[in-house]
């Protein structure tokens, strides 16, 4: 039994009214709900404040570097399929850094959920534009106003084939962690952007702004429509839709991959050298 | 039996199946127990250029190439290059019909290999076939041989392309047998030995890896270390080893650390460039304490440089990439044989001290290959080193970082019913949590990753010494330059030069103590493919004595002994 006391409790390095601790809370109540077996989960993190989350969980965890937690989460999945693996990083770190990473891992379709903690900002670096600042955005870098166009993540993930493309928001635990929990439960690829203020050097996209623009998606949204779906993903600005916008199901890398199929690659026995022996008759 | 020593350059463009026809050869004179080394020199193009295949066969081991050319089969007008290397007893084939060149040195032998090929059933490209057996009519070499060569790798399915092929060798066989007779190559009619195999670089570094139980390889295209990604592929489902081609080489290096993390052995392989990419998942292989081996197949550089080349020049790189202070291995094979056992150990030196090993190749050696009687696989060890459940069970708190005397914390892996398992790139302390404890923490995890050094390099493995015991003068090489050197040594020693080879093969951490010889040197020359003497430097380094005499080659193609006993007796 996974409960909330098995899940530890930390100091963290986050400031206070951080959005961090939203996702942290809803993390901690999705695996609660799952019943995750912790010992058969890991966390991967990139680098940044959100990325410093599995430091506040008591779990395996792999916090690598800048940009890189897609790949080392897609090596844990390869060598050991019987893992849950799952990614909690920042906006920086898997759009920015890691953008040819986030595009690949869709492509590849690895069974691992990303959750990216999305400020819009900068938060460890102190304050300059991420890839999804809205266009204007005035940093002490961004001195003009972001000229760049922002990154559309769920709209490139649905472009690319992701099977599980949500939205939520920090300040809504139940949803969060209802995204989290069907995220998890997808096989393949599953993202959730969630939208997070960022309390110090977001004065734009504060917790105010979000929740004026944030709404549900109606029952009727019919997240199988790729169309449909891509559509509400480019939602943006006066309104902001949340939940799952697009789920789909084809097979994930482990399952396309006809050697771990049946047995994950860490439980195959390649214990003897002798076993190539047959191979070097190739060489005659 | 008096010493064979044959050498048969195929030249042409890319494109015109150089490499099957130096591939059948090889494989034909190997199968009858001769000694084989063939090399590649390439252009970095997919059709056209100039290339060249040479298969040198011998009826002792032979490990490099020659510079002499007995059997030239010029392909194309640019072949005429190769006349330098040409004696007045070589052969040159070619077919007047289709490349126009000025007559050679040696004994020109005009075969009308397009029309023999189309008289005899096949196509105008398989002019290639006949040529192979033009050779073997020279050689008197049993057609039988090649013919169940041929037979094997058409298969069942192929048989009337198999019997095409096999009719069309012949006629070229009899060709040159019926009428070139008194030439002065040697007769290679008889079997001499068991069938050897006959291995290429690449294939060798991927071999060790599976022998070693390696299943898990991301790489990035990259000439040329791509030839073992390929091989691996071809053995996934059998030998449960799965290949993944990444995105870029950043990822290469941080997909196989994450396998590593959970368990499974793990490589990548790349040349400088990729390598260059891998730098900082290097410094976070030396962090998390993860191990991993990485192939460095070494090509001329800086940037792009001549992808299709040879060089030793990365060797300073490898053994400095990476931010920060953190343990390594680098080992540099000195033949394709020595790559599979090295390759094997690689992986042992890795998870004994949970650190990265570095293999430095170079397209030489990736694109060579030798004959071997045989793969020791069975001498192969496997030491993972990880903790199993019951010794984990036994474990109050299991720390992933624990502070040890030698500096190597025990590995278990995630997964476990017991503990949590924790890599973390920032600085951590025991349990692998950021910390940022300055005046205990830090100064102990810095100690701890760093005192693997001493071990490393108690491991590490002396020089081979080649020649001489009592010689007084030495050549000193490091990785694939071995073969051009032991046979530089064995024509200076037949020259009355008393002199030795010294060959490193573990290059990092370079251990002083195997230094004693220069003491008591009276010459000293150091033989590398690169301008700067990386390796001079280092000894160095190592032992504070200066080699003032280097011997350097970074034109992009490999060392000949020759060369190397001309050098030498220039500095002399």
């Amino acid at each position: 039994m996974t409960d909330i006391g098995s899940l530890g409790k930390y100091e963290t390095a986050w400031c206070p009214g951080c959005g961090d601790f939203g996702i942290l809370d809803a993390v901690k109540d999705a695996f609660v709900k799952l019943d995750l077996d912790m010992h058969k989960t890991v966390l991967v993190s990139g680098i940044g404040q959100a990325a410093k989350l599995p430091q506040y969980l008591d779990c395996n965890f792999f916090n690598g570097l800048h940009g890189r937690a897609i790949p080392a989460a897609t090596g844990i999945k390869i060598a050991n399929r019987c893992l849950n693996v799952i990614v909690t990083s920042g906006d920086g770190d898997i759009y920015g850094e890691g953008g040819n990473h986030f595009i690949h891992a869709i492509r590849r379709n690895i069974d691992i959920t990303v959750i990216v903690h999305n400020n819009q900002v900068y938060g460890l670096t102190k304050g300059q534009a991420s890839p999804t600042s809205d266009a204007g955005f005035v940093t002490k870098v961004q001195t003009h106003g972001v000229i760049s166009e922002p990154f559309h993540p769920l709209g490139v993930a649905i472009v690319l084939g992701a099977g599980f493309v949500a939205r939520s928001f920090s300040g809504d635990k139940e949803h969060l962690s209802q995204m989290i929990q069907e995220g998890v439960k997808h096989k393949g690829f599953s993202l959730i952007d969630v939208l997070q203020p960022c309390v110090t050097f977001n004065k734009k996209n504060n917790f105010v702004w979000y929740k004026q623009r944030i709404y549900k998606l109606p029952e009727d949204h019919d997240a199988h429509d790729k169309a449909k779906a891509y559509e509400k993903a480019m939602e943006w600005g006066d309104k902001i839709p949340v939940g799952i916008i697009y789920h789909d199901g084809r097979a994930a890398y482990e399952d396309a991959c006809g050697l771990m199929k049946d047995k994950a690659l860490i439980d195959q026995d390649v214990s003897a050298p002798a076993r190539i022996r047959p191979i070097f008759k190739e060489f005659l | 039996m008096s010493k064979i020593d044959l050498t048969i350059k195929i030249a042409g463009e890319a494109g015109q199946g150089l490499q099957t026809m130096g591939q059948l050869l090889s494989r034909a004179f190997a199968r009858q127990g001769y000694f084989v080394f063939s090399s590649q020199v390439l252009q970095s193009r997919v059709r056209g250029g100039h290339n060249w295949f040479q298969v040198r066969v011998s009826n002792e081991r032979v490990l490099a190439p020659s510079p002499v050319t007995d059997i030239l089969i010029a392909f194309d007008v640019e072949s005429s290059r190769h006349t330098k290397e040409l004696t007045k007893d070589s052969v040159v084939i070619f077919d007047s019909n289709a490349v126009k060149i000025t007559p050679f040195k040696g004994i020109s032998l005009d075969i009308p290999l397009s029309k023999i090929a189309s008289d005899n059933g096949g196509n105008r490209i398989m002019a290639n076939i006949v040529a192979v057996g033009a050779v073997l009519g020279l050689l008197e070499f049993d057609t039988q041989v090649l013919s169940c060569l041929i037979k094997e790798s058409f298969g069942e399915k192929d048989k009337q392309v198999a019997d095409a092929n096999i009719r069309i060798a012949q006629a070229g066989y009899d060709f040159t047998f019926k009428k070139i007779q008194g030439n002065r190559l040697p007769v290679l009619k008889e079997k001499i030995g068991r069938p050897k195999m006959f291995v290429g670089g690449s294939e060798s570094t991927a071999l060790g890896a599976l022998a070693a139980g390696c299943q898990f390889i991301s790489a990035y295209p990259m000439s040329p270390s791509t030839g073992i990604m390929t091989y691996l592929a071809a053995k996934e489902d059998d030998y449960h080893v799965v290949v993944e081609q990444s995105e870029d080489e950043i990822a290469s290096i941080n997909i196989a650390l994450g396998a590593a993390f959970a368990g499974v052995r793990s490589m990548t392989a790349s040349s400088g460039g990729g390598f260059a990419l891998m730098a900082e998942g290097l410094s976070l292989a030396g962090m998390i304490e993860t191990p991993i081996v990485i192939v460095i197949a070494q090509r001329p550089a800086p940037a792009t440089g001549l992808p299709t080349r040879t060089a030793q020049e990365d060797l300073e790189f490898a053994i400095h990439a990476g931010h920060g202070e953190f343990p390594r291995a680098v080992i540099a094979p000195a033949t394709i044989e020595d790559i599979f056992y090295e390759t094997a150990r690689a992986f042992n030196i890795a998870e004994k001290y949970r650190i990265p090993v570095l293999i430095l190749t170079d397209q030489f050696m990736a694109d060579s290959a030798m004959t071997i009687d045989d793969l020791d696989v069975e001498s192969v060890k496997i030491e993972r080193r990880i903790l199993s459940q019951d010794e984990l069970k036994d474990i109050k708190e299991y720390k992933s970082y624990l502070l040890t005397r030698s500096g190597v914390s025990p590995r278990a892996l995630p997964g476990n019913p017991c503990c949590f398992v924790t890599a973390d790139s920032d600085e951590h302390d025991e349990t692998g949590r950021i910390t940022e404890d300055l005046d205990i923490m830090r100064p102990e995890m810095v100690k701890k990753r760093n005192r693997k050094n001493a071990g490393l390099l108690k491991d590490s493995r002396p020089p081979k010494w080649y020649g001489p015991r009592d010689a007084k003068n030495f050549l000193i090489g490091w990785g694939s330059t071995y073969g051009p050197l032991k046979e530089a040594v064995d024509m200076l020693n037949a020259d009355k030069e008393k002199v030795a080879l010294m060959h490193f093969s573990d290059v990092w951490p370079l251990n002083e103590k195997y230094f004693g010889f220069l003491k008591k040197a009276g010459y000293a020359a150091v033989v590398e493919n690169n301008f700067g003497g990386q390796f001079a430097r280092l000894i160095t380094r190592a032992t504070g004595i200066v080699i003032k005499n280097t011997i350097n080659k970074y034109n992009g193609l490999p060392f000949d002994a020759q060369e190397i006993v001309k050098a030498y007796k220039k500095l002399k």
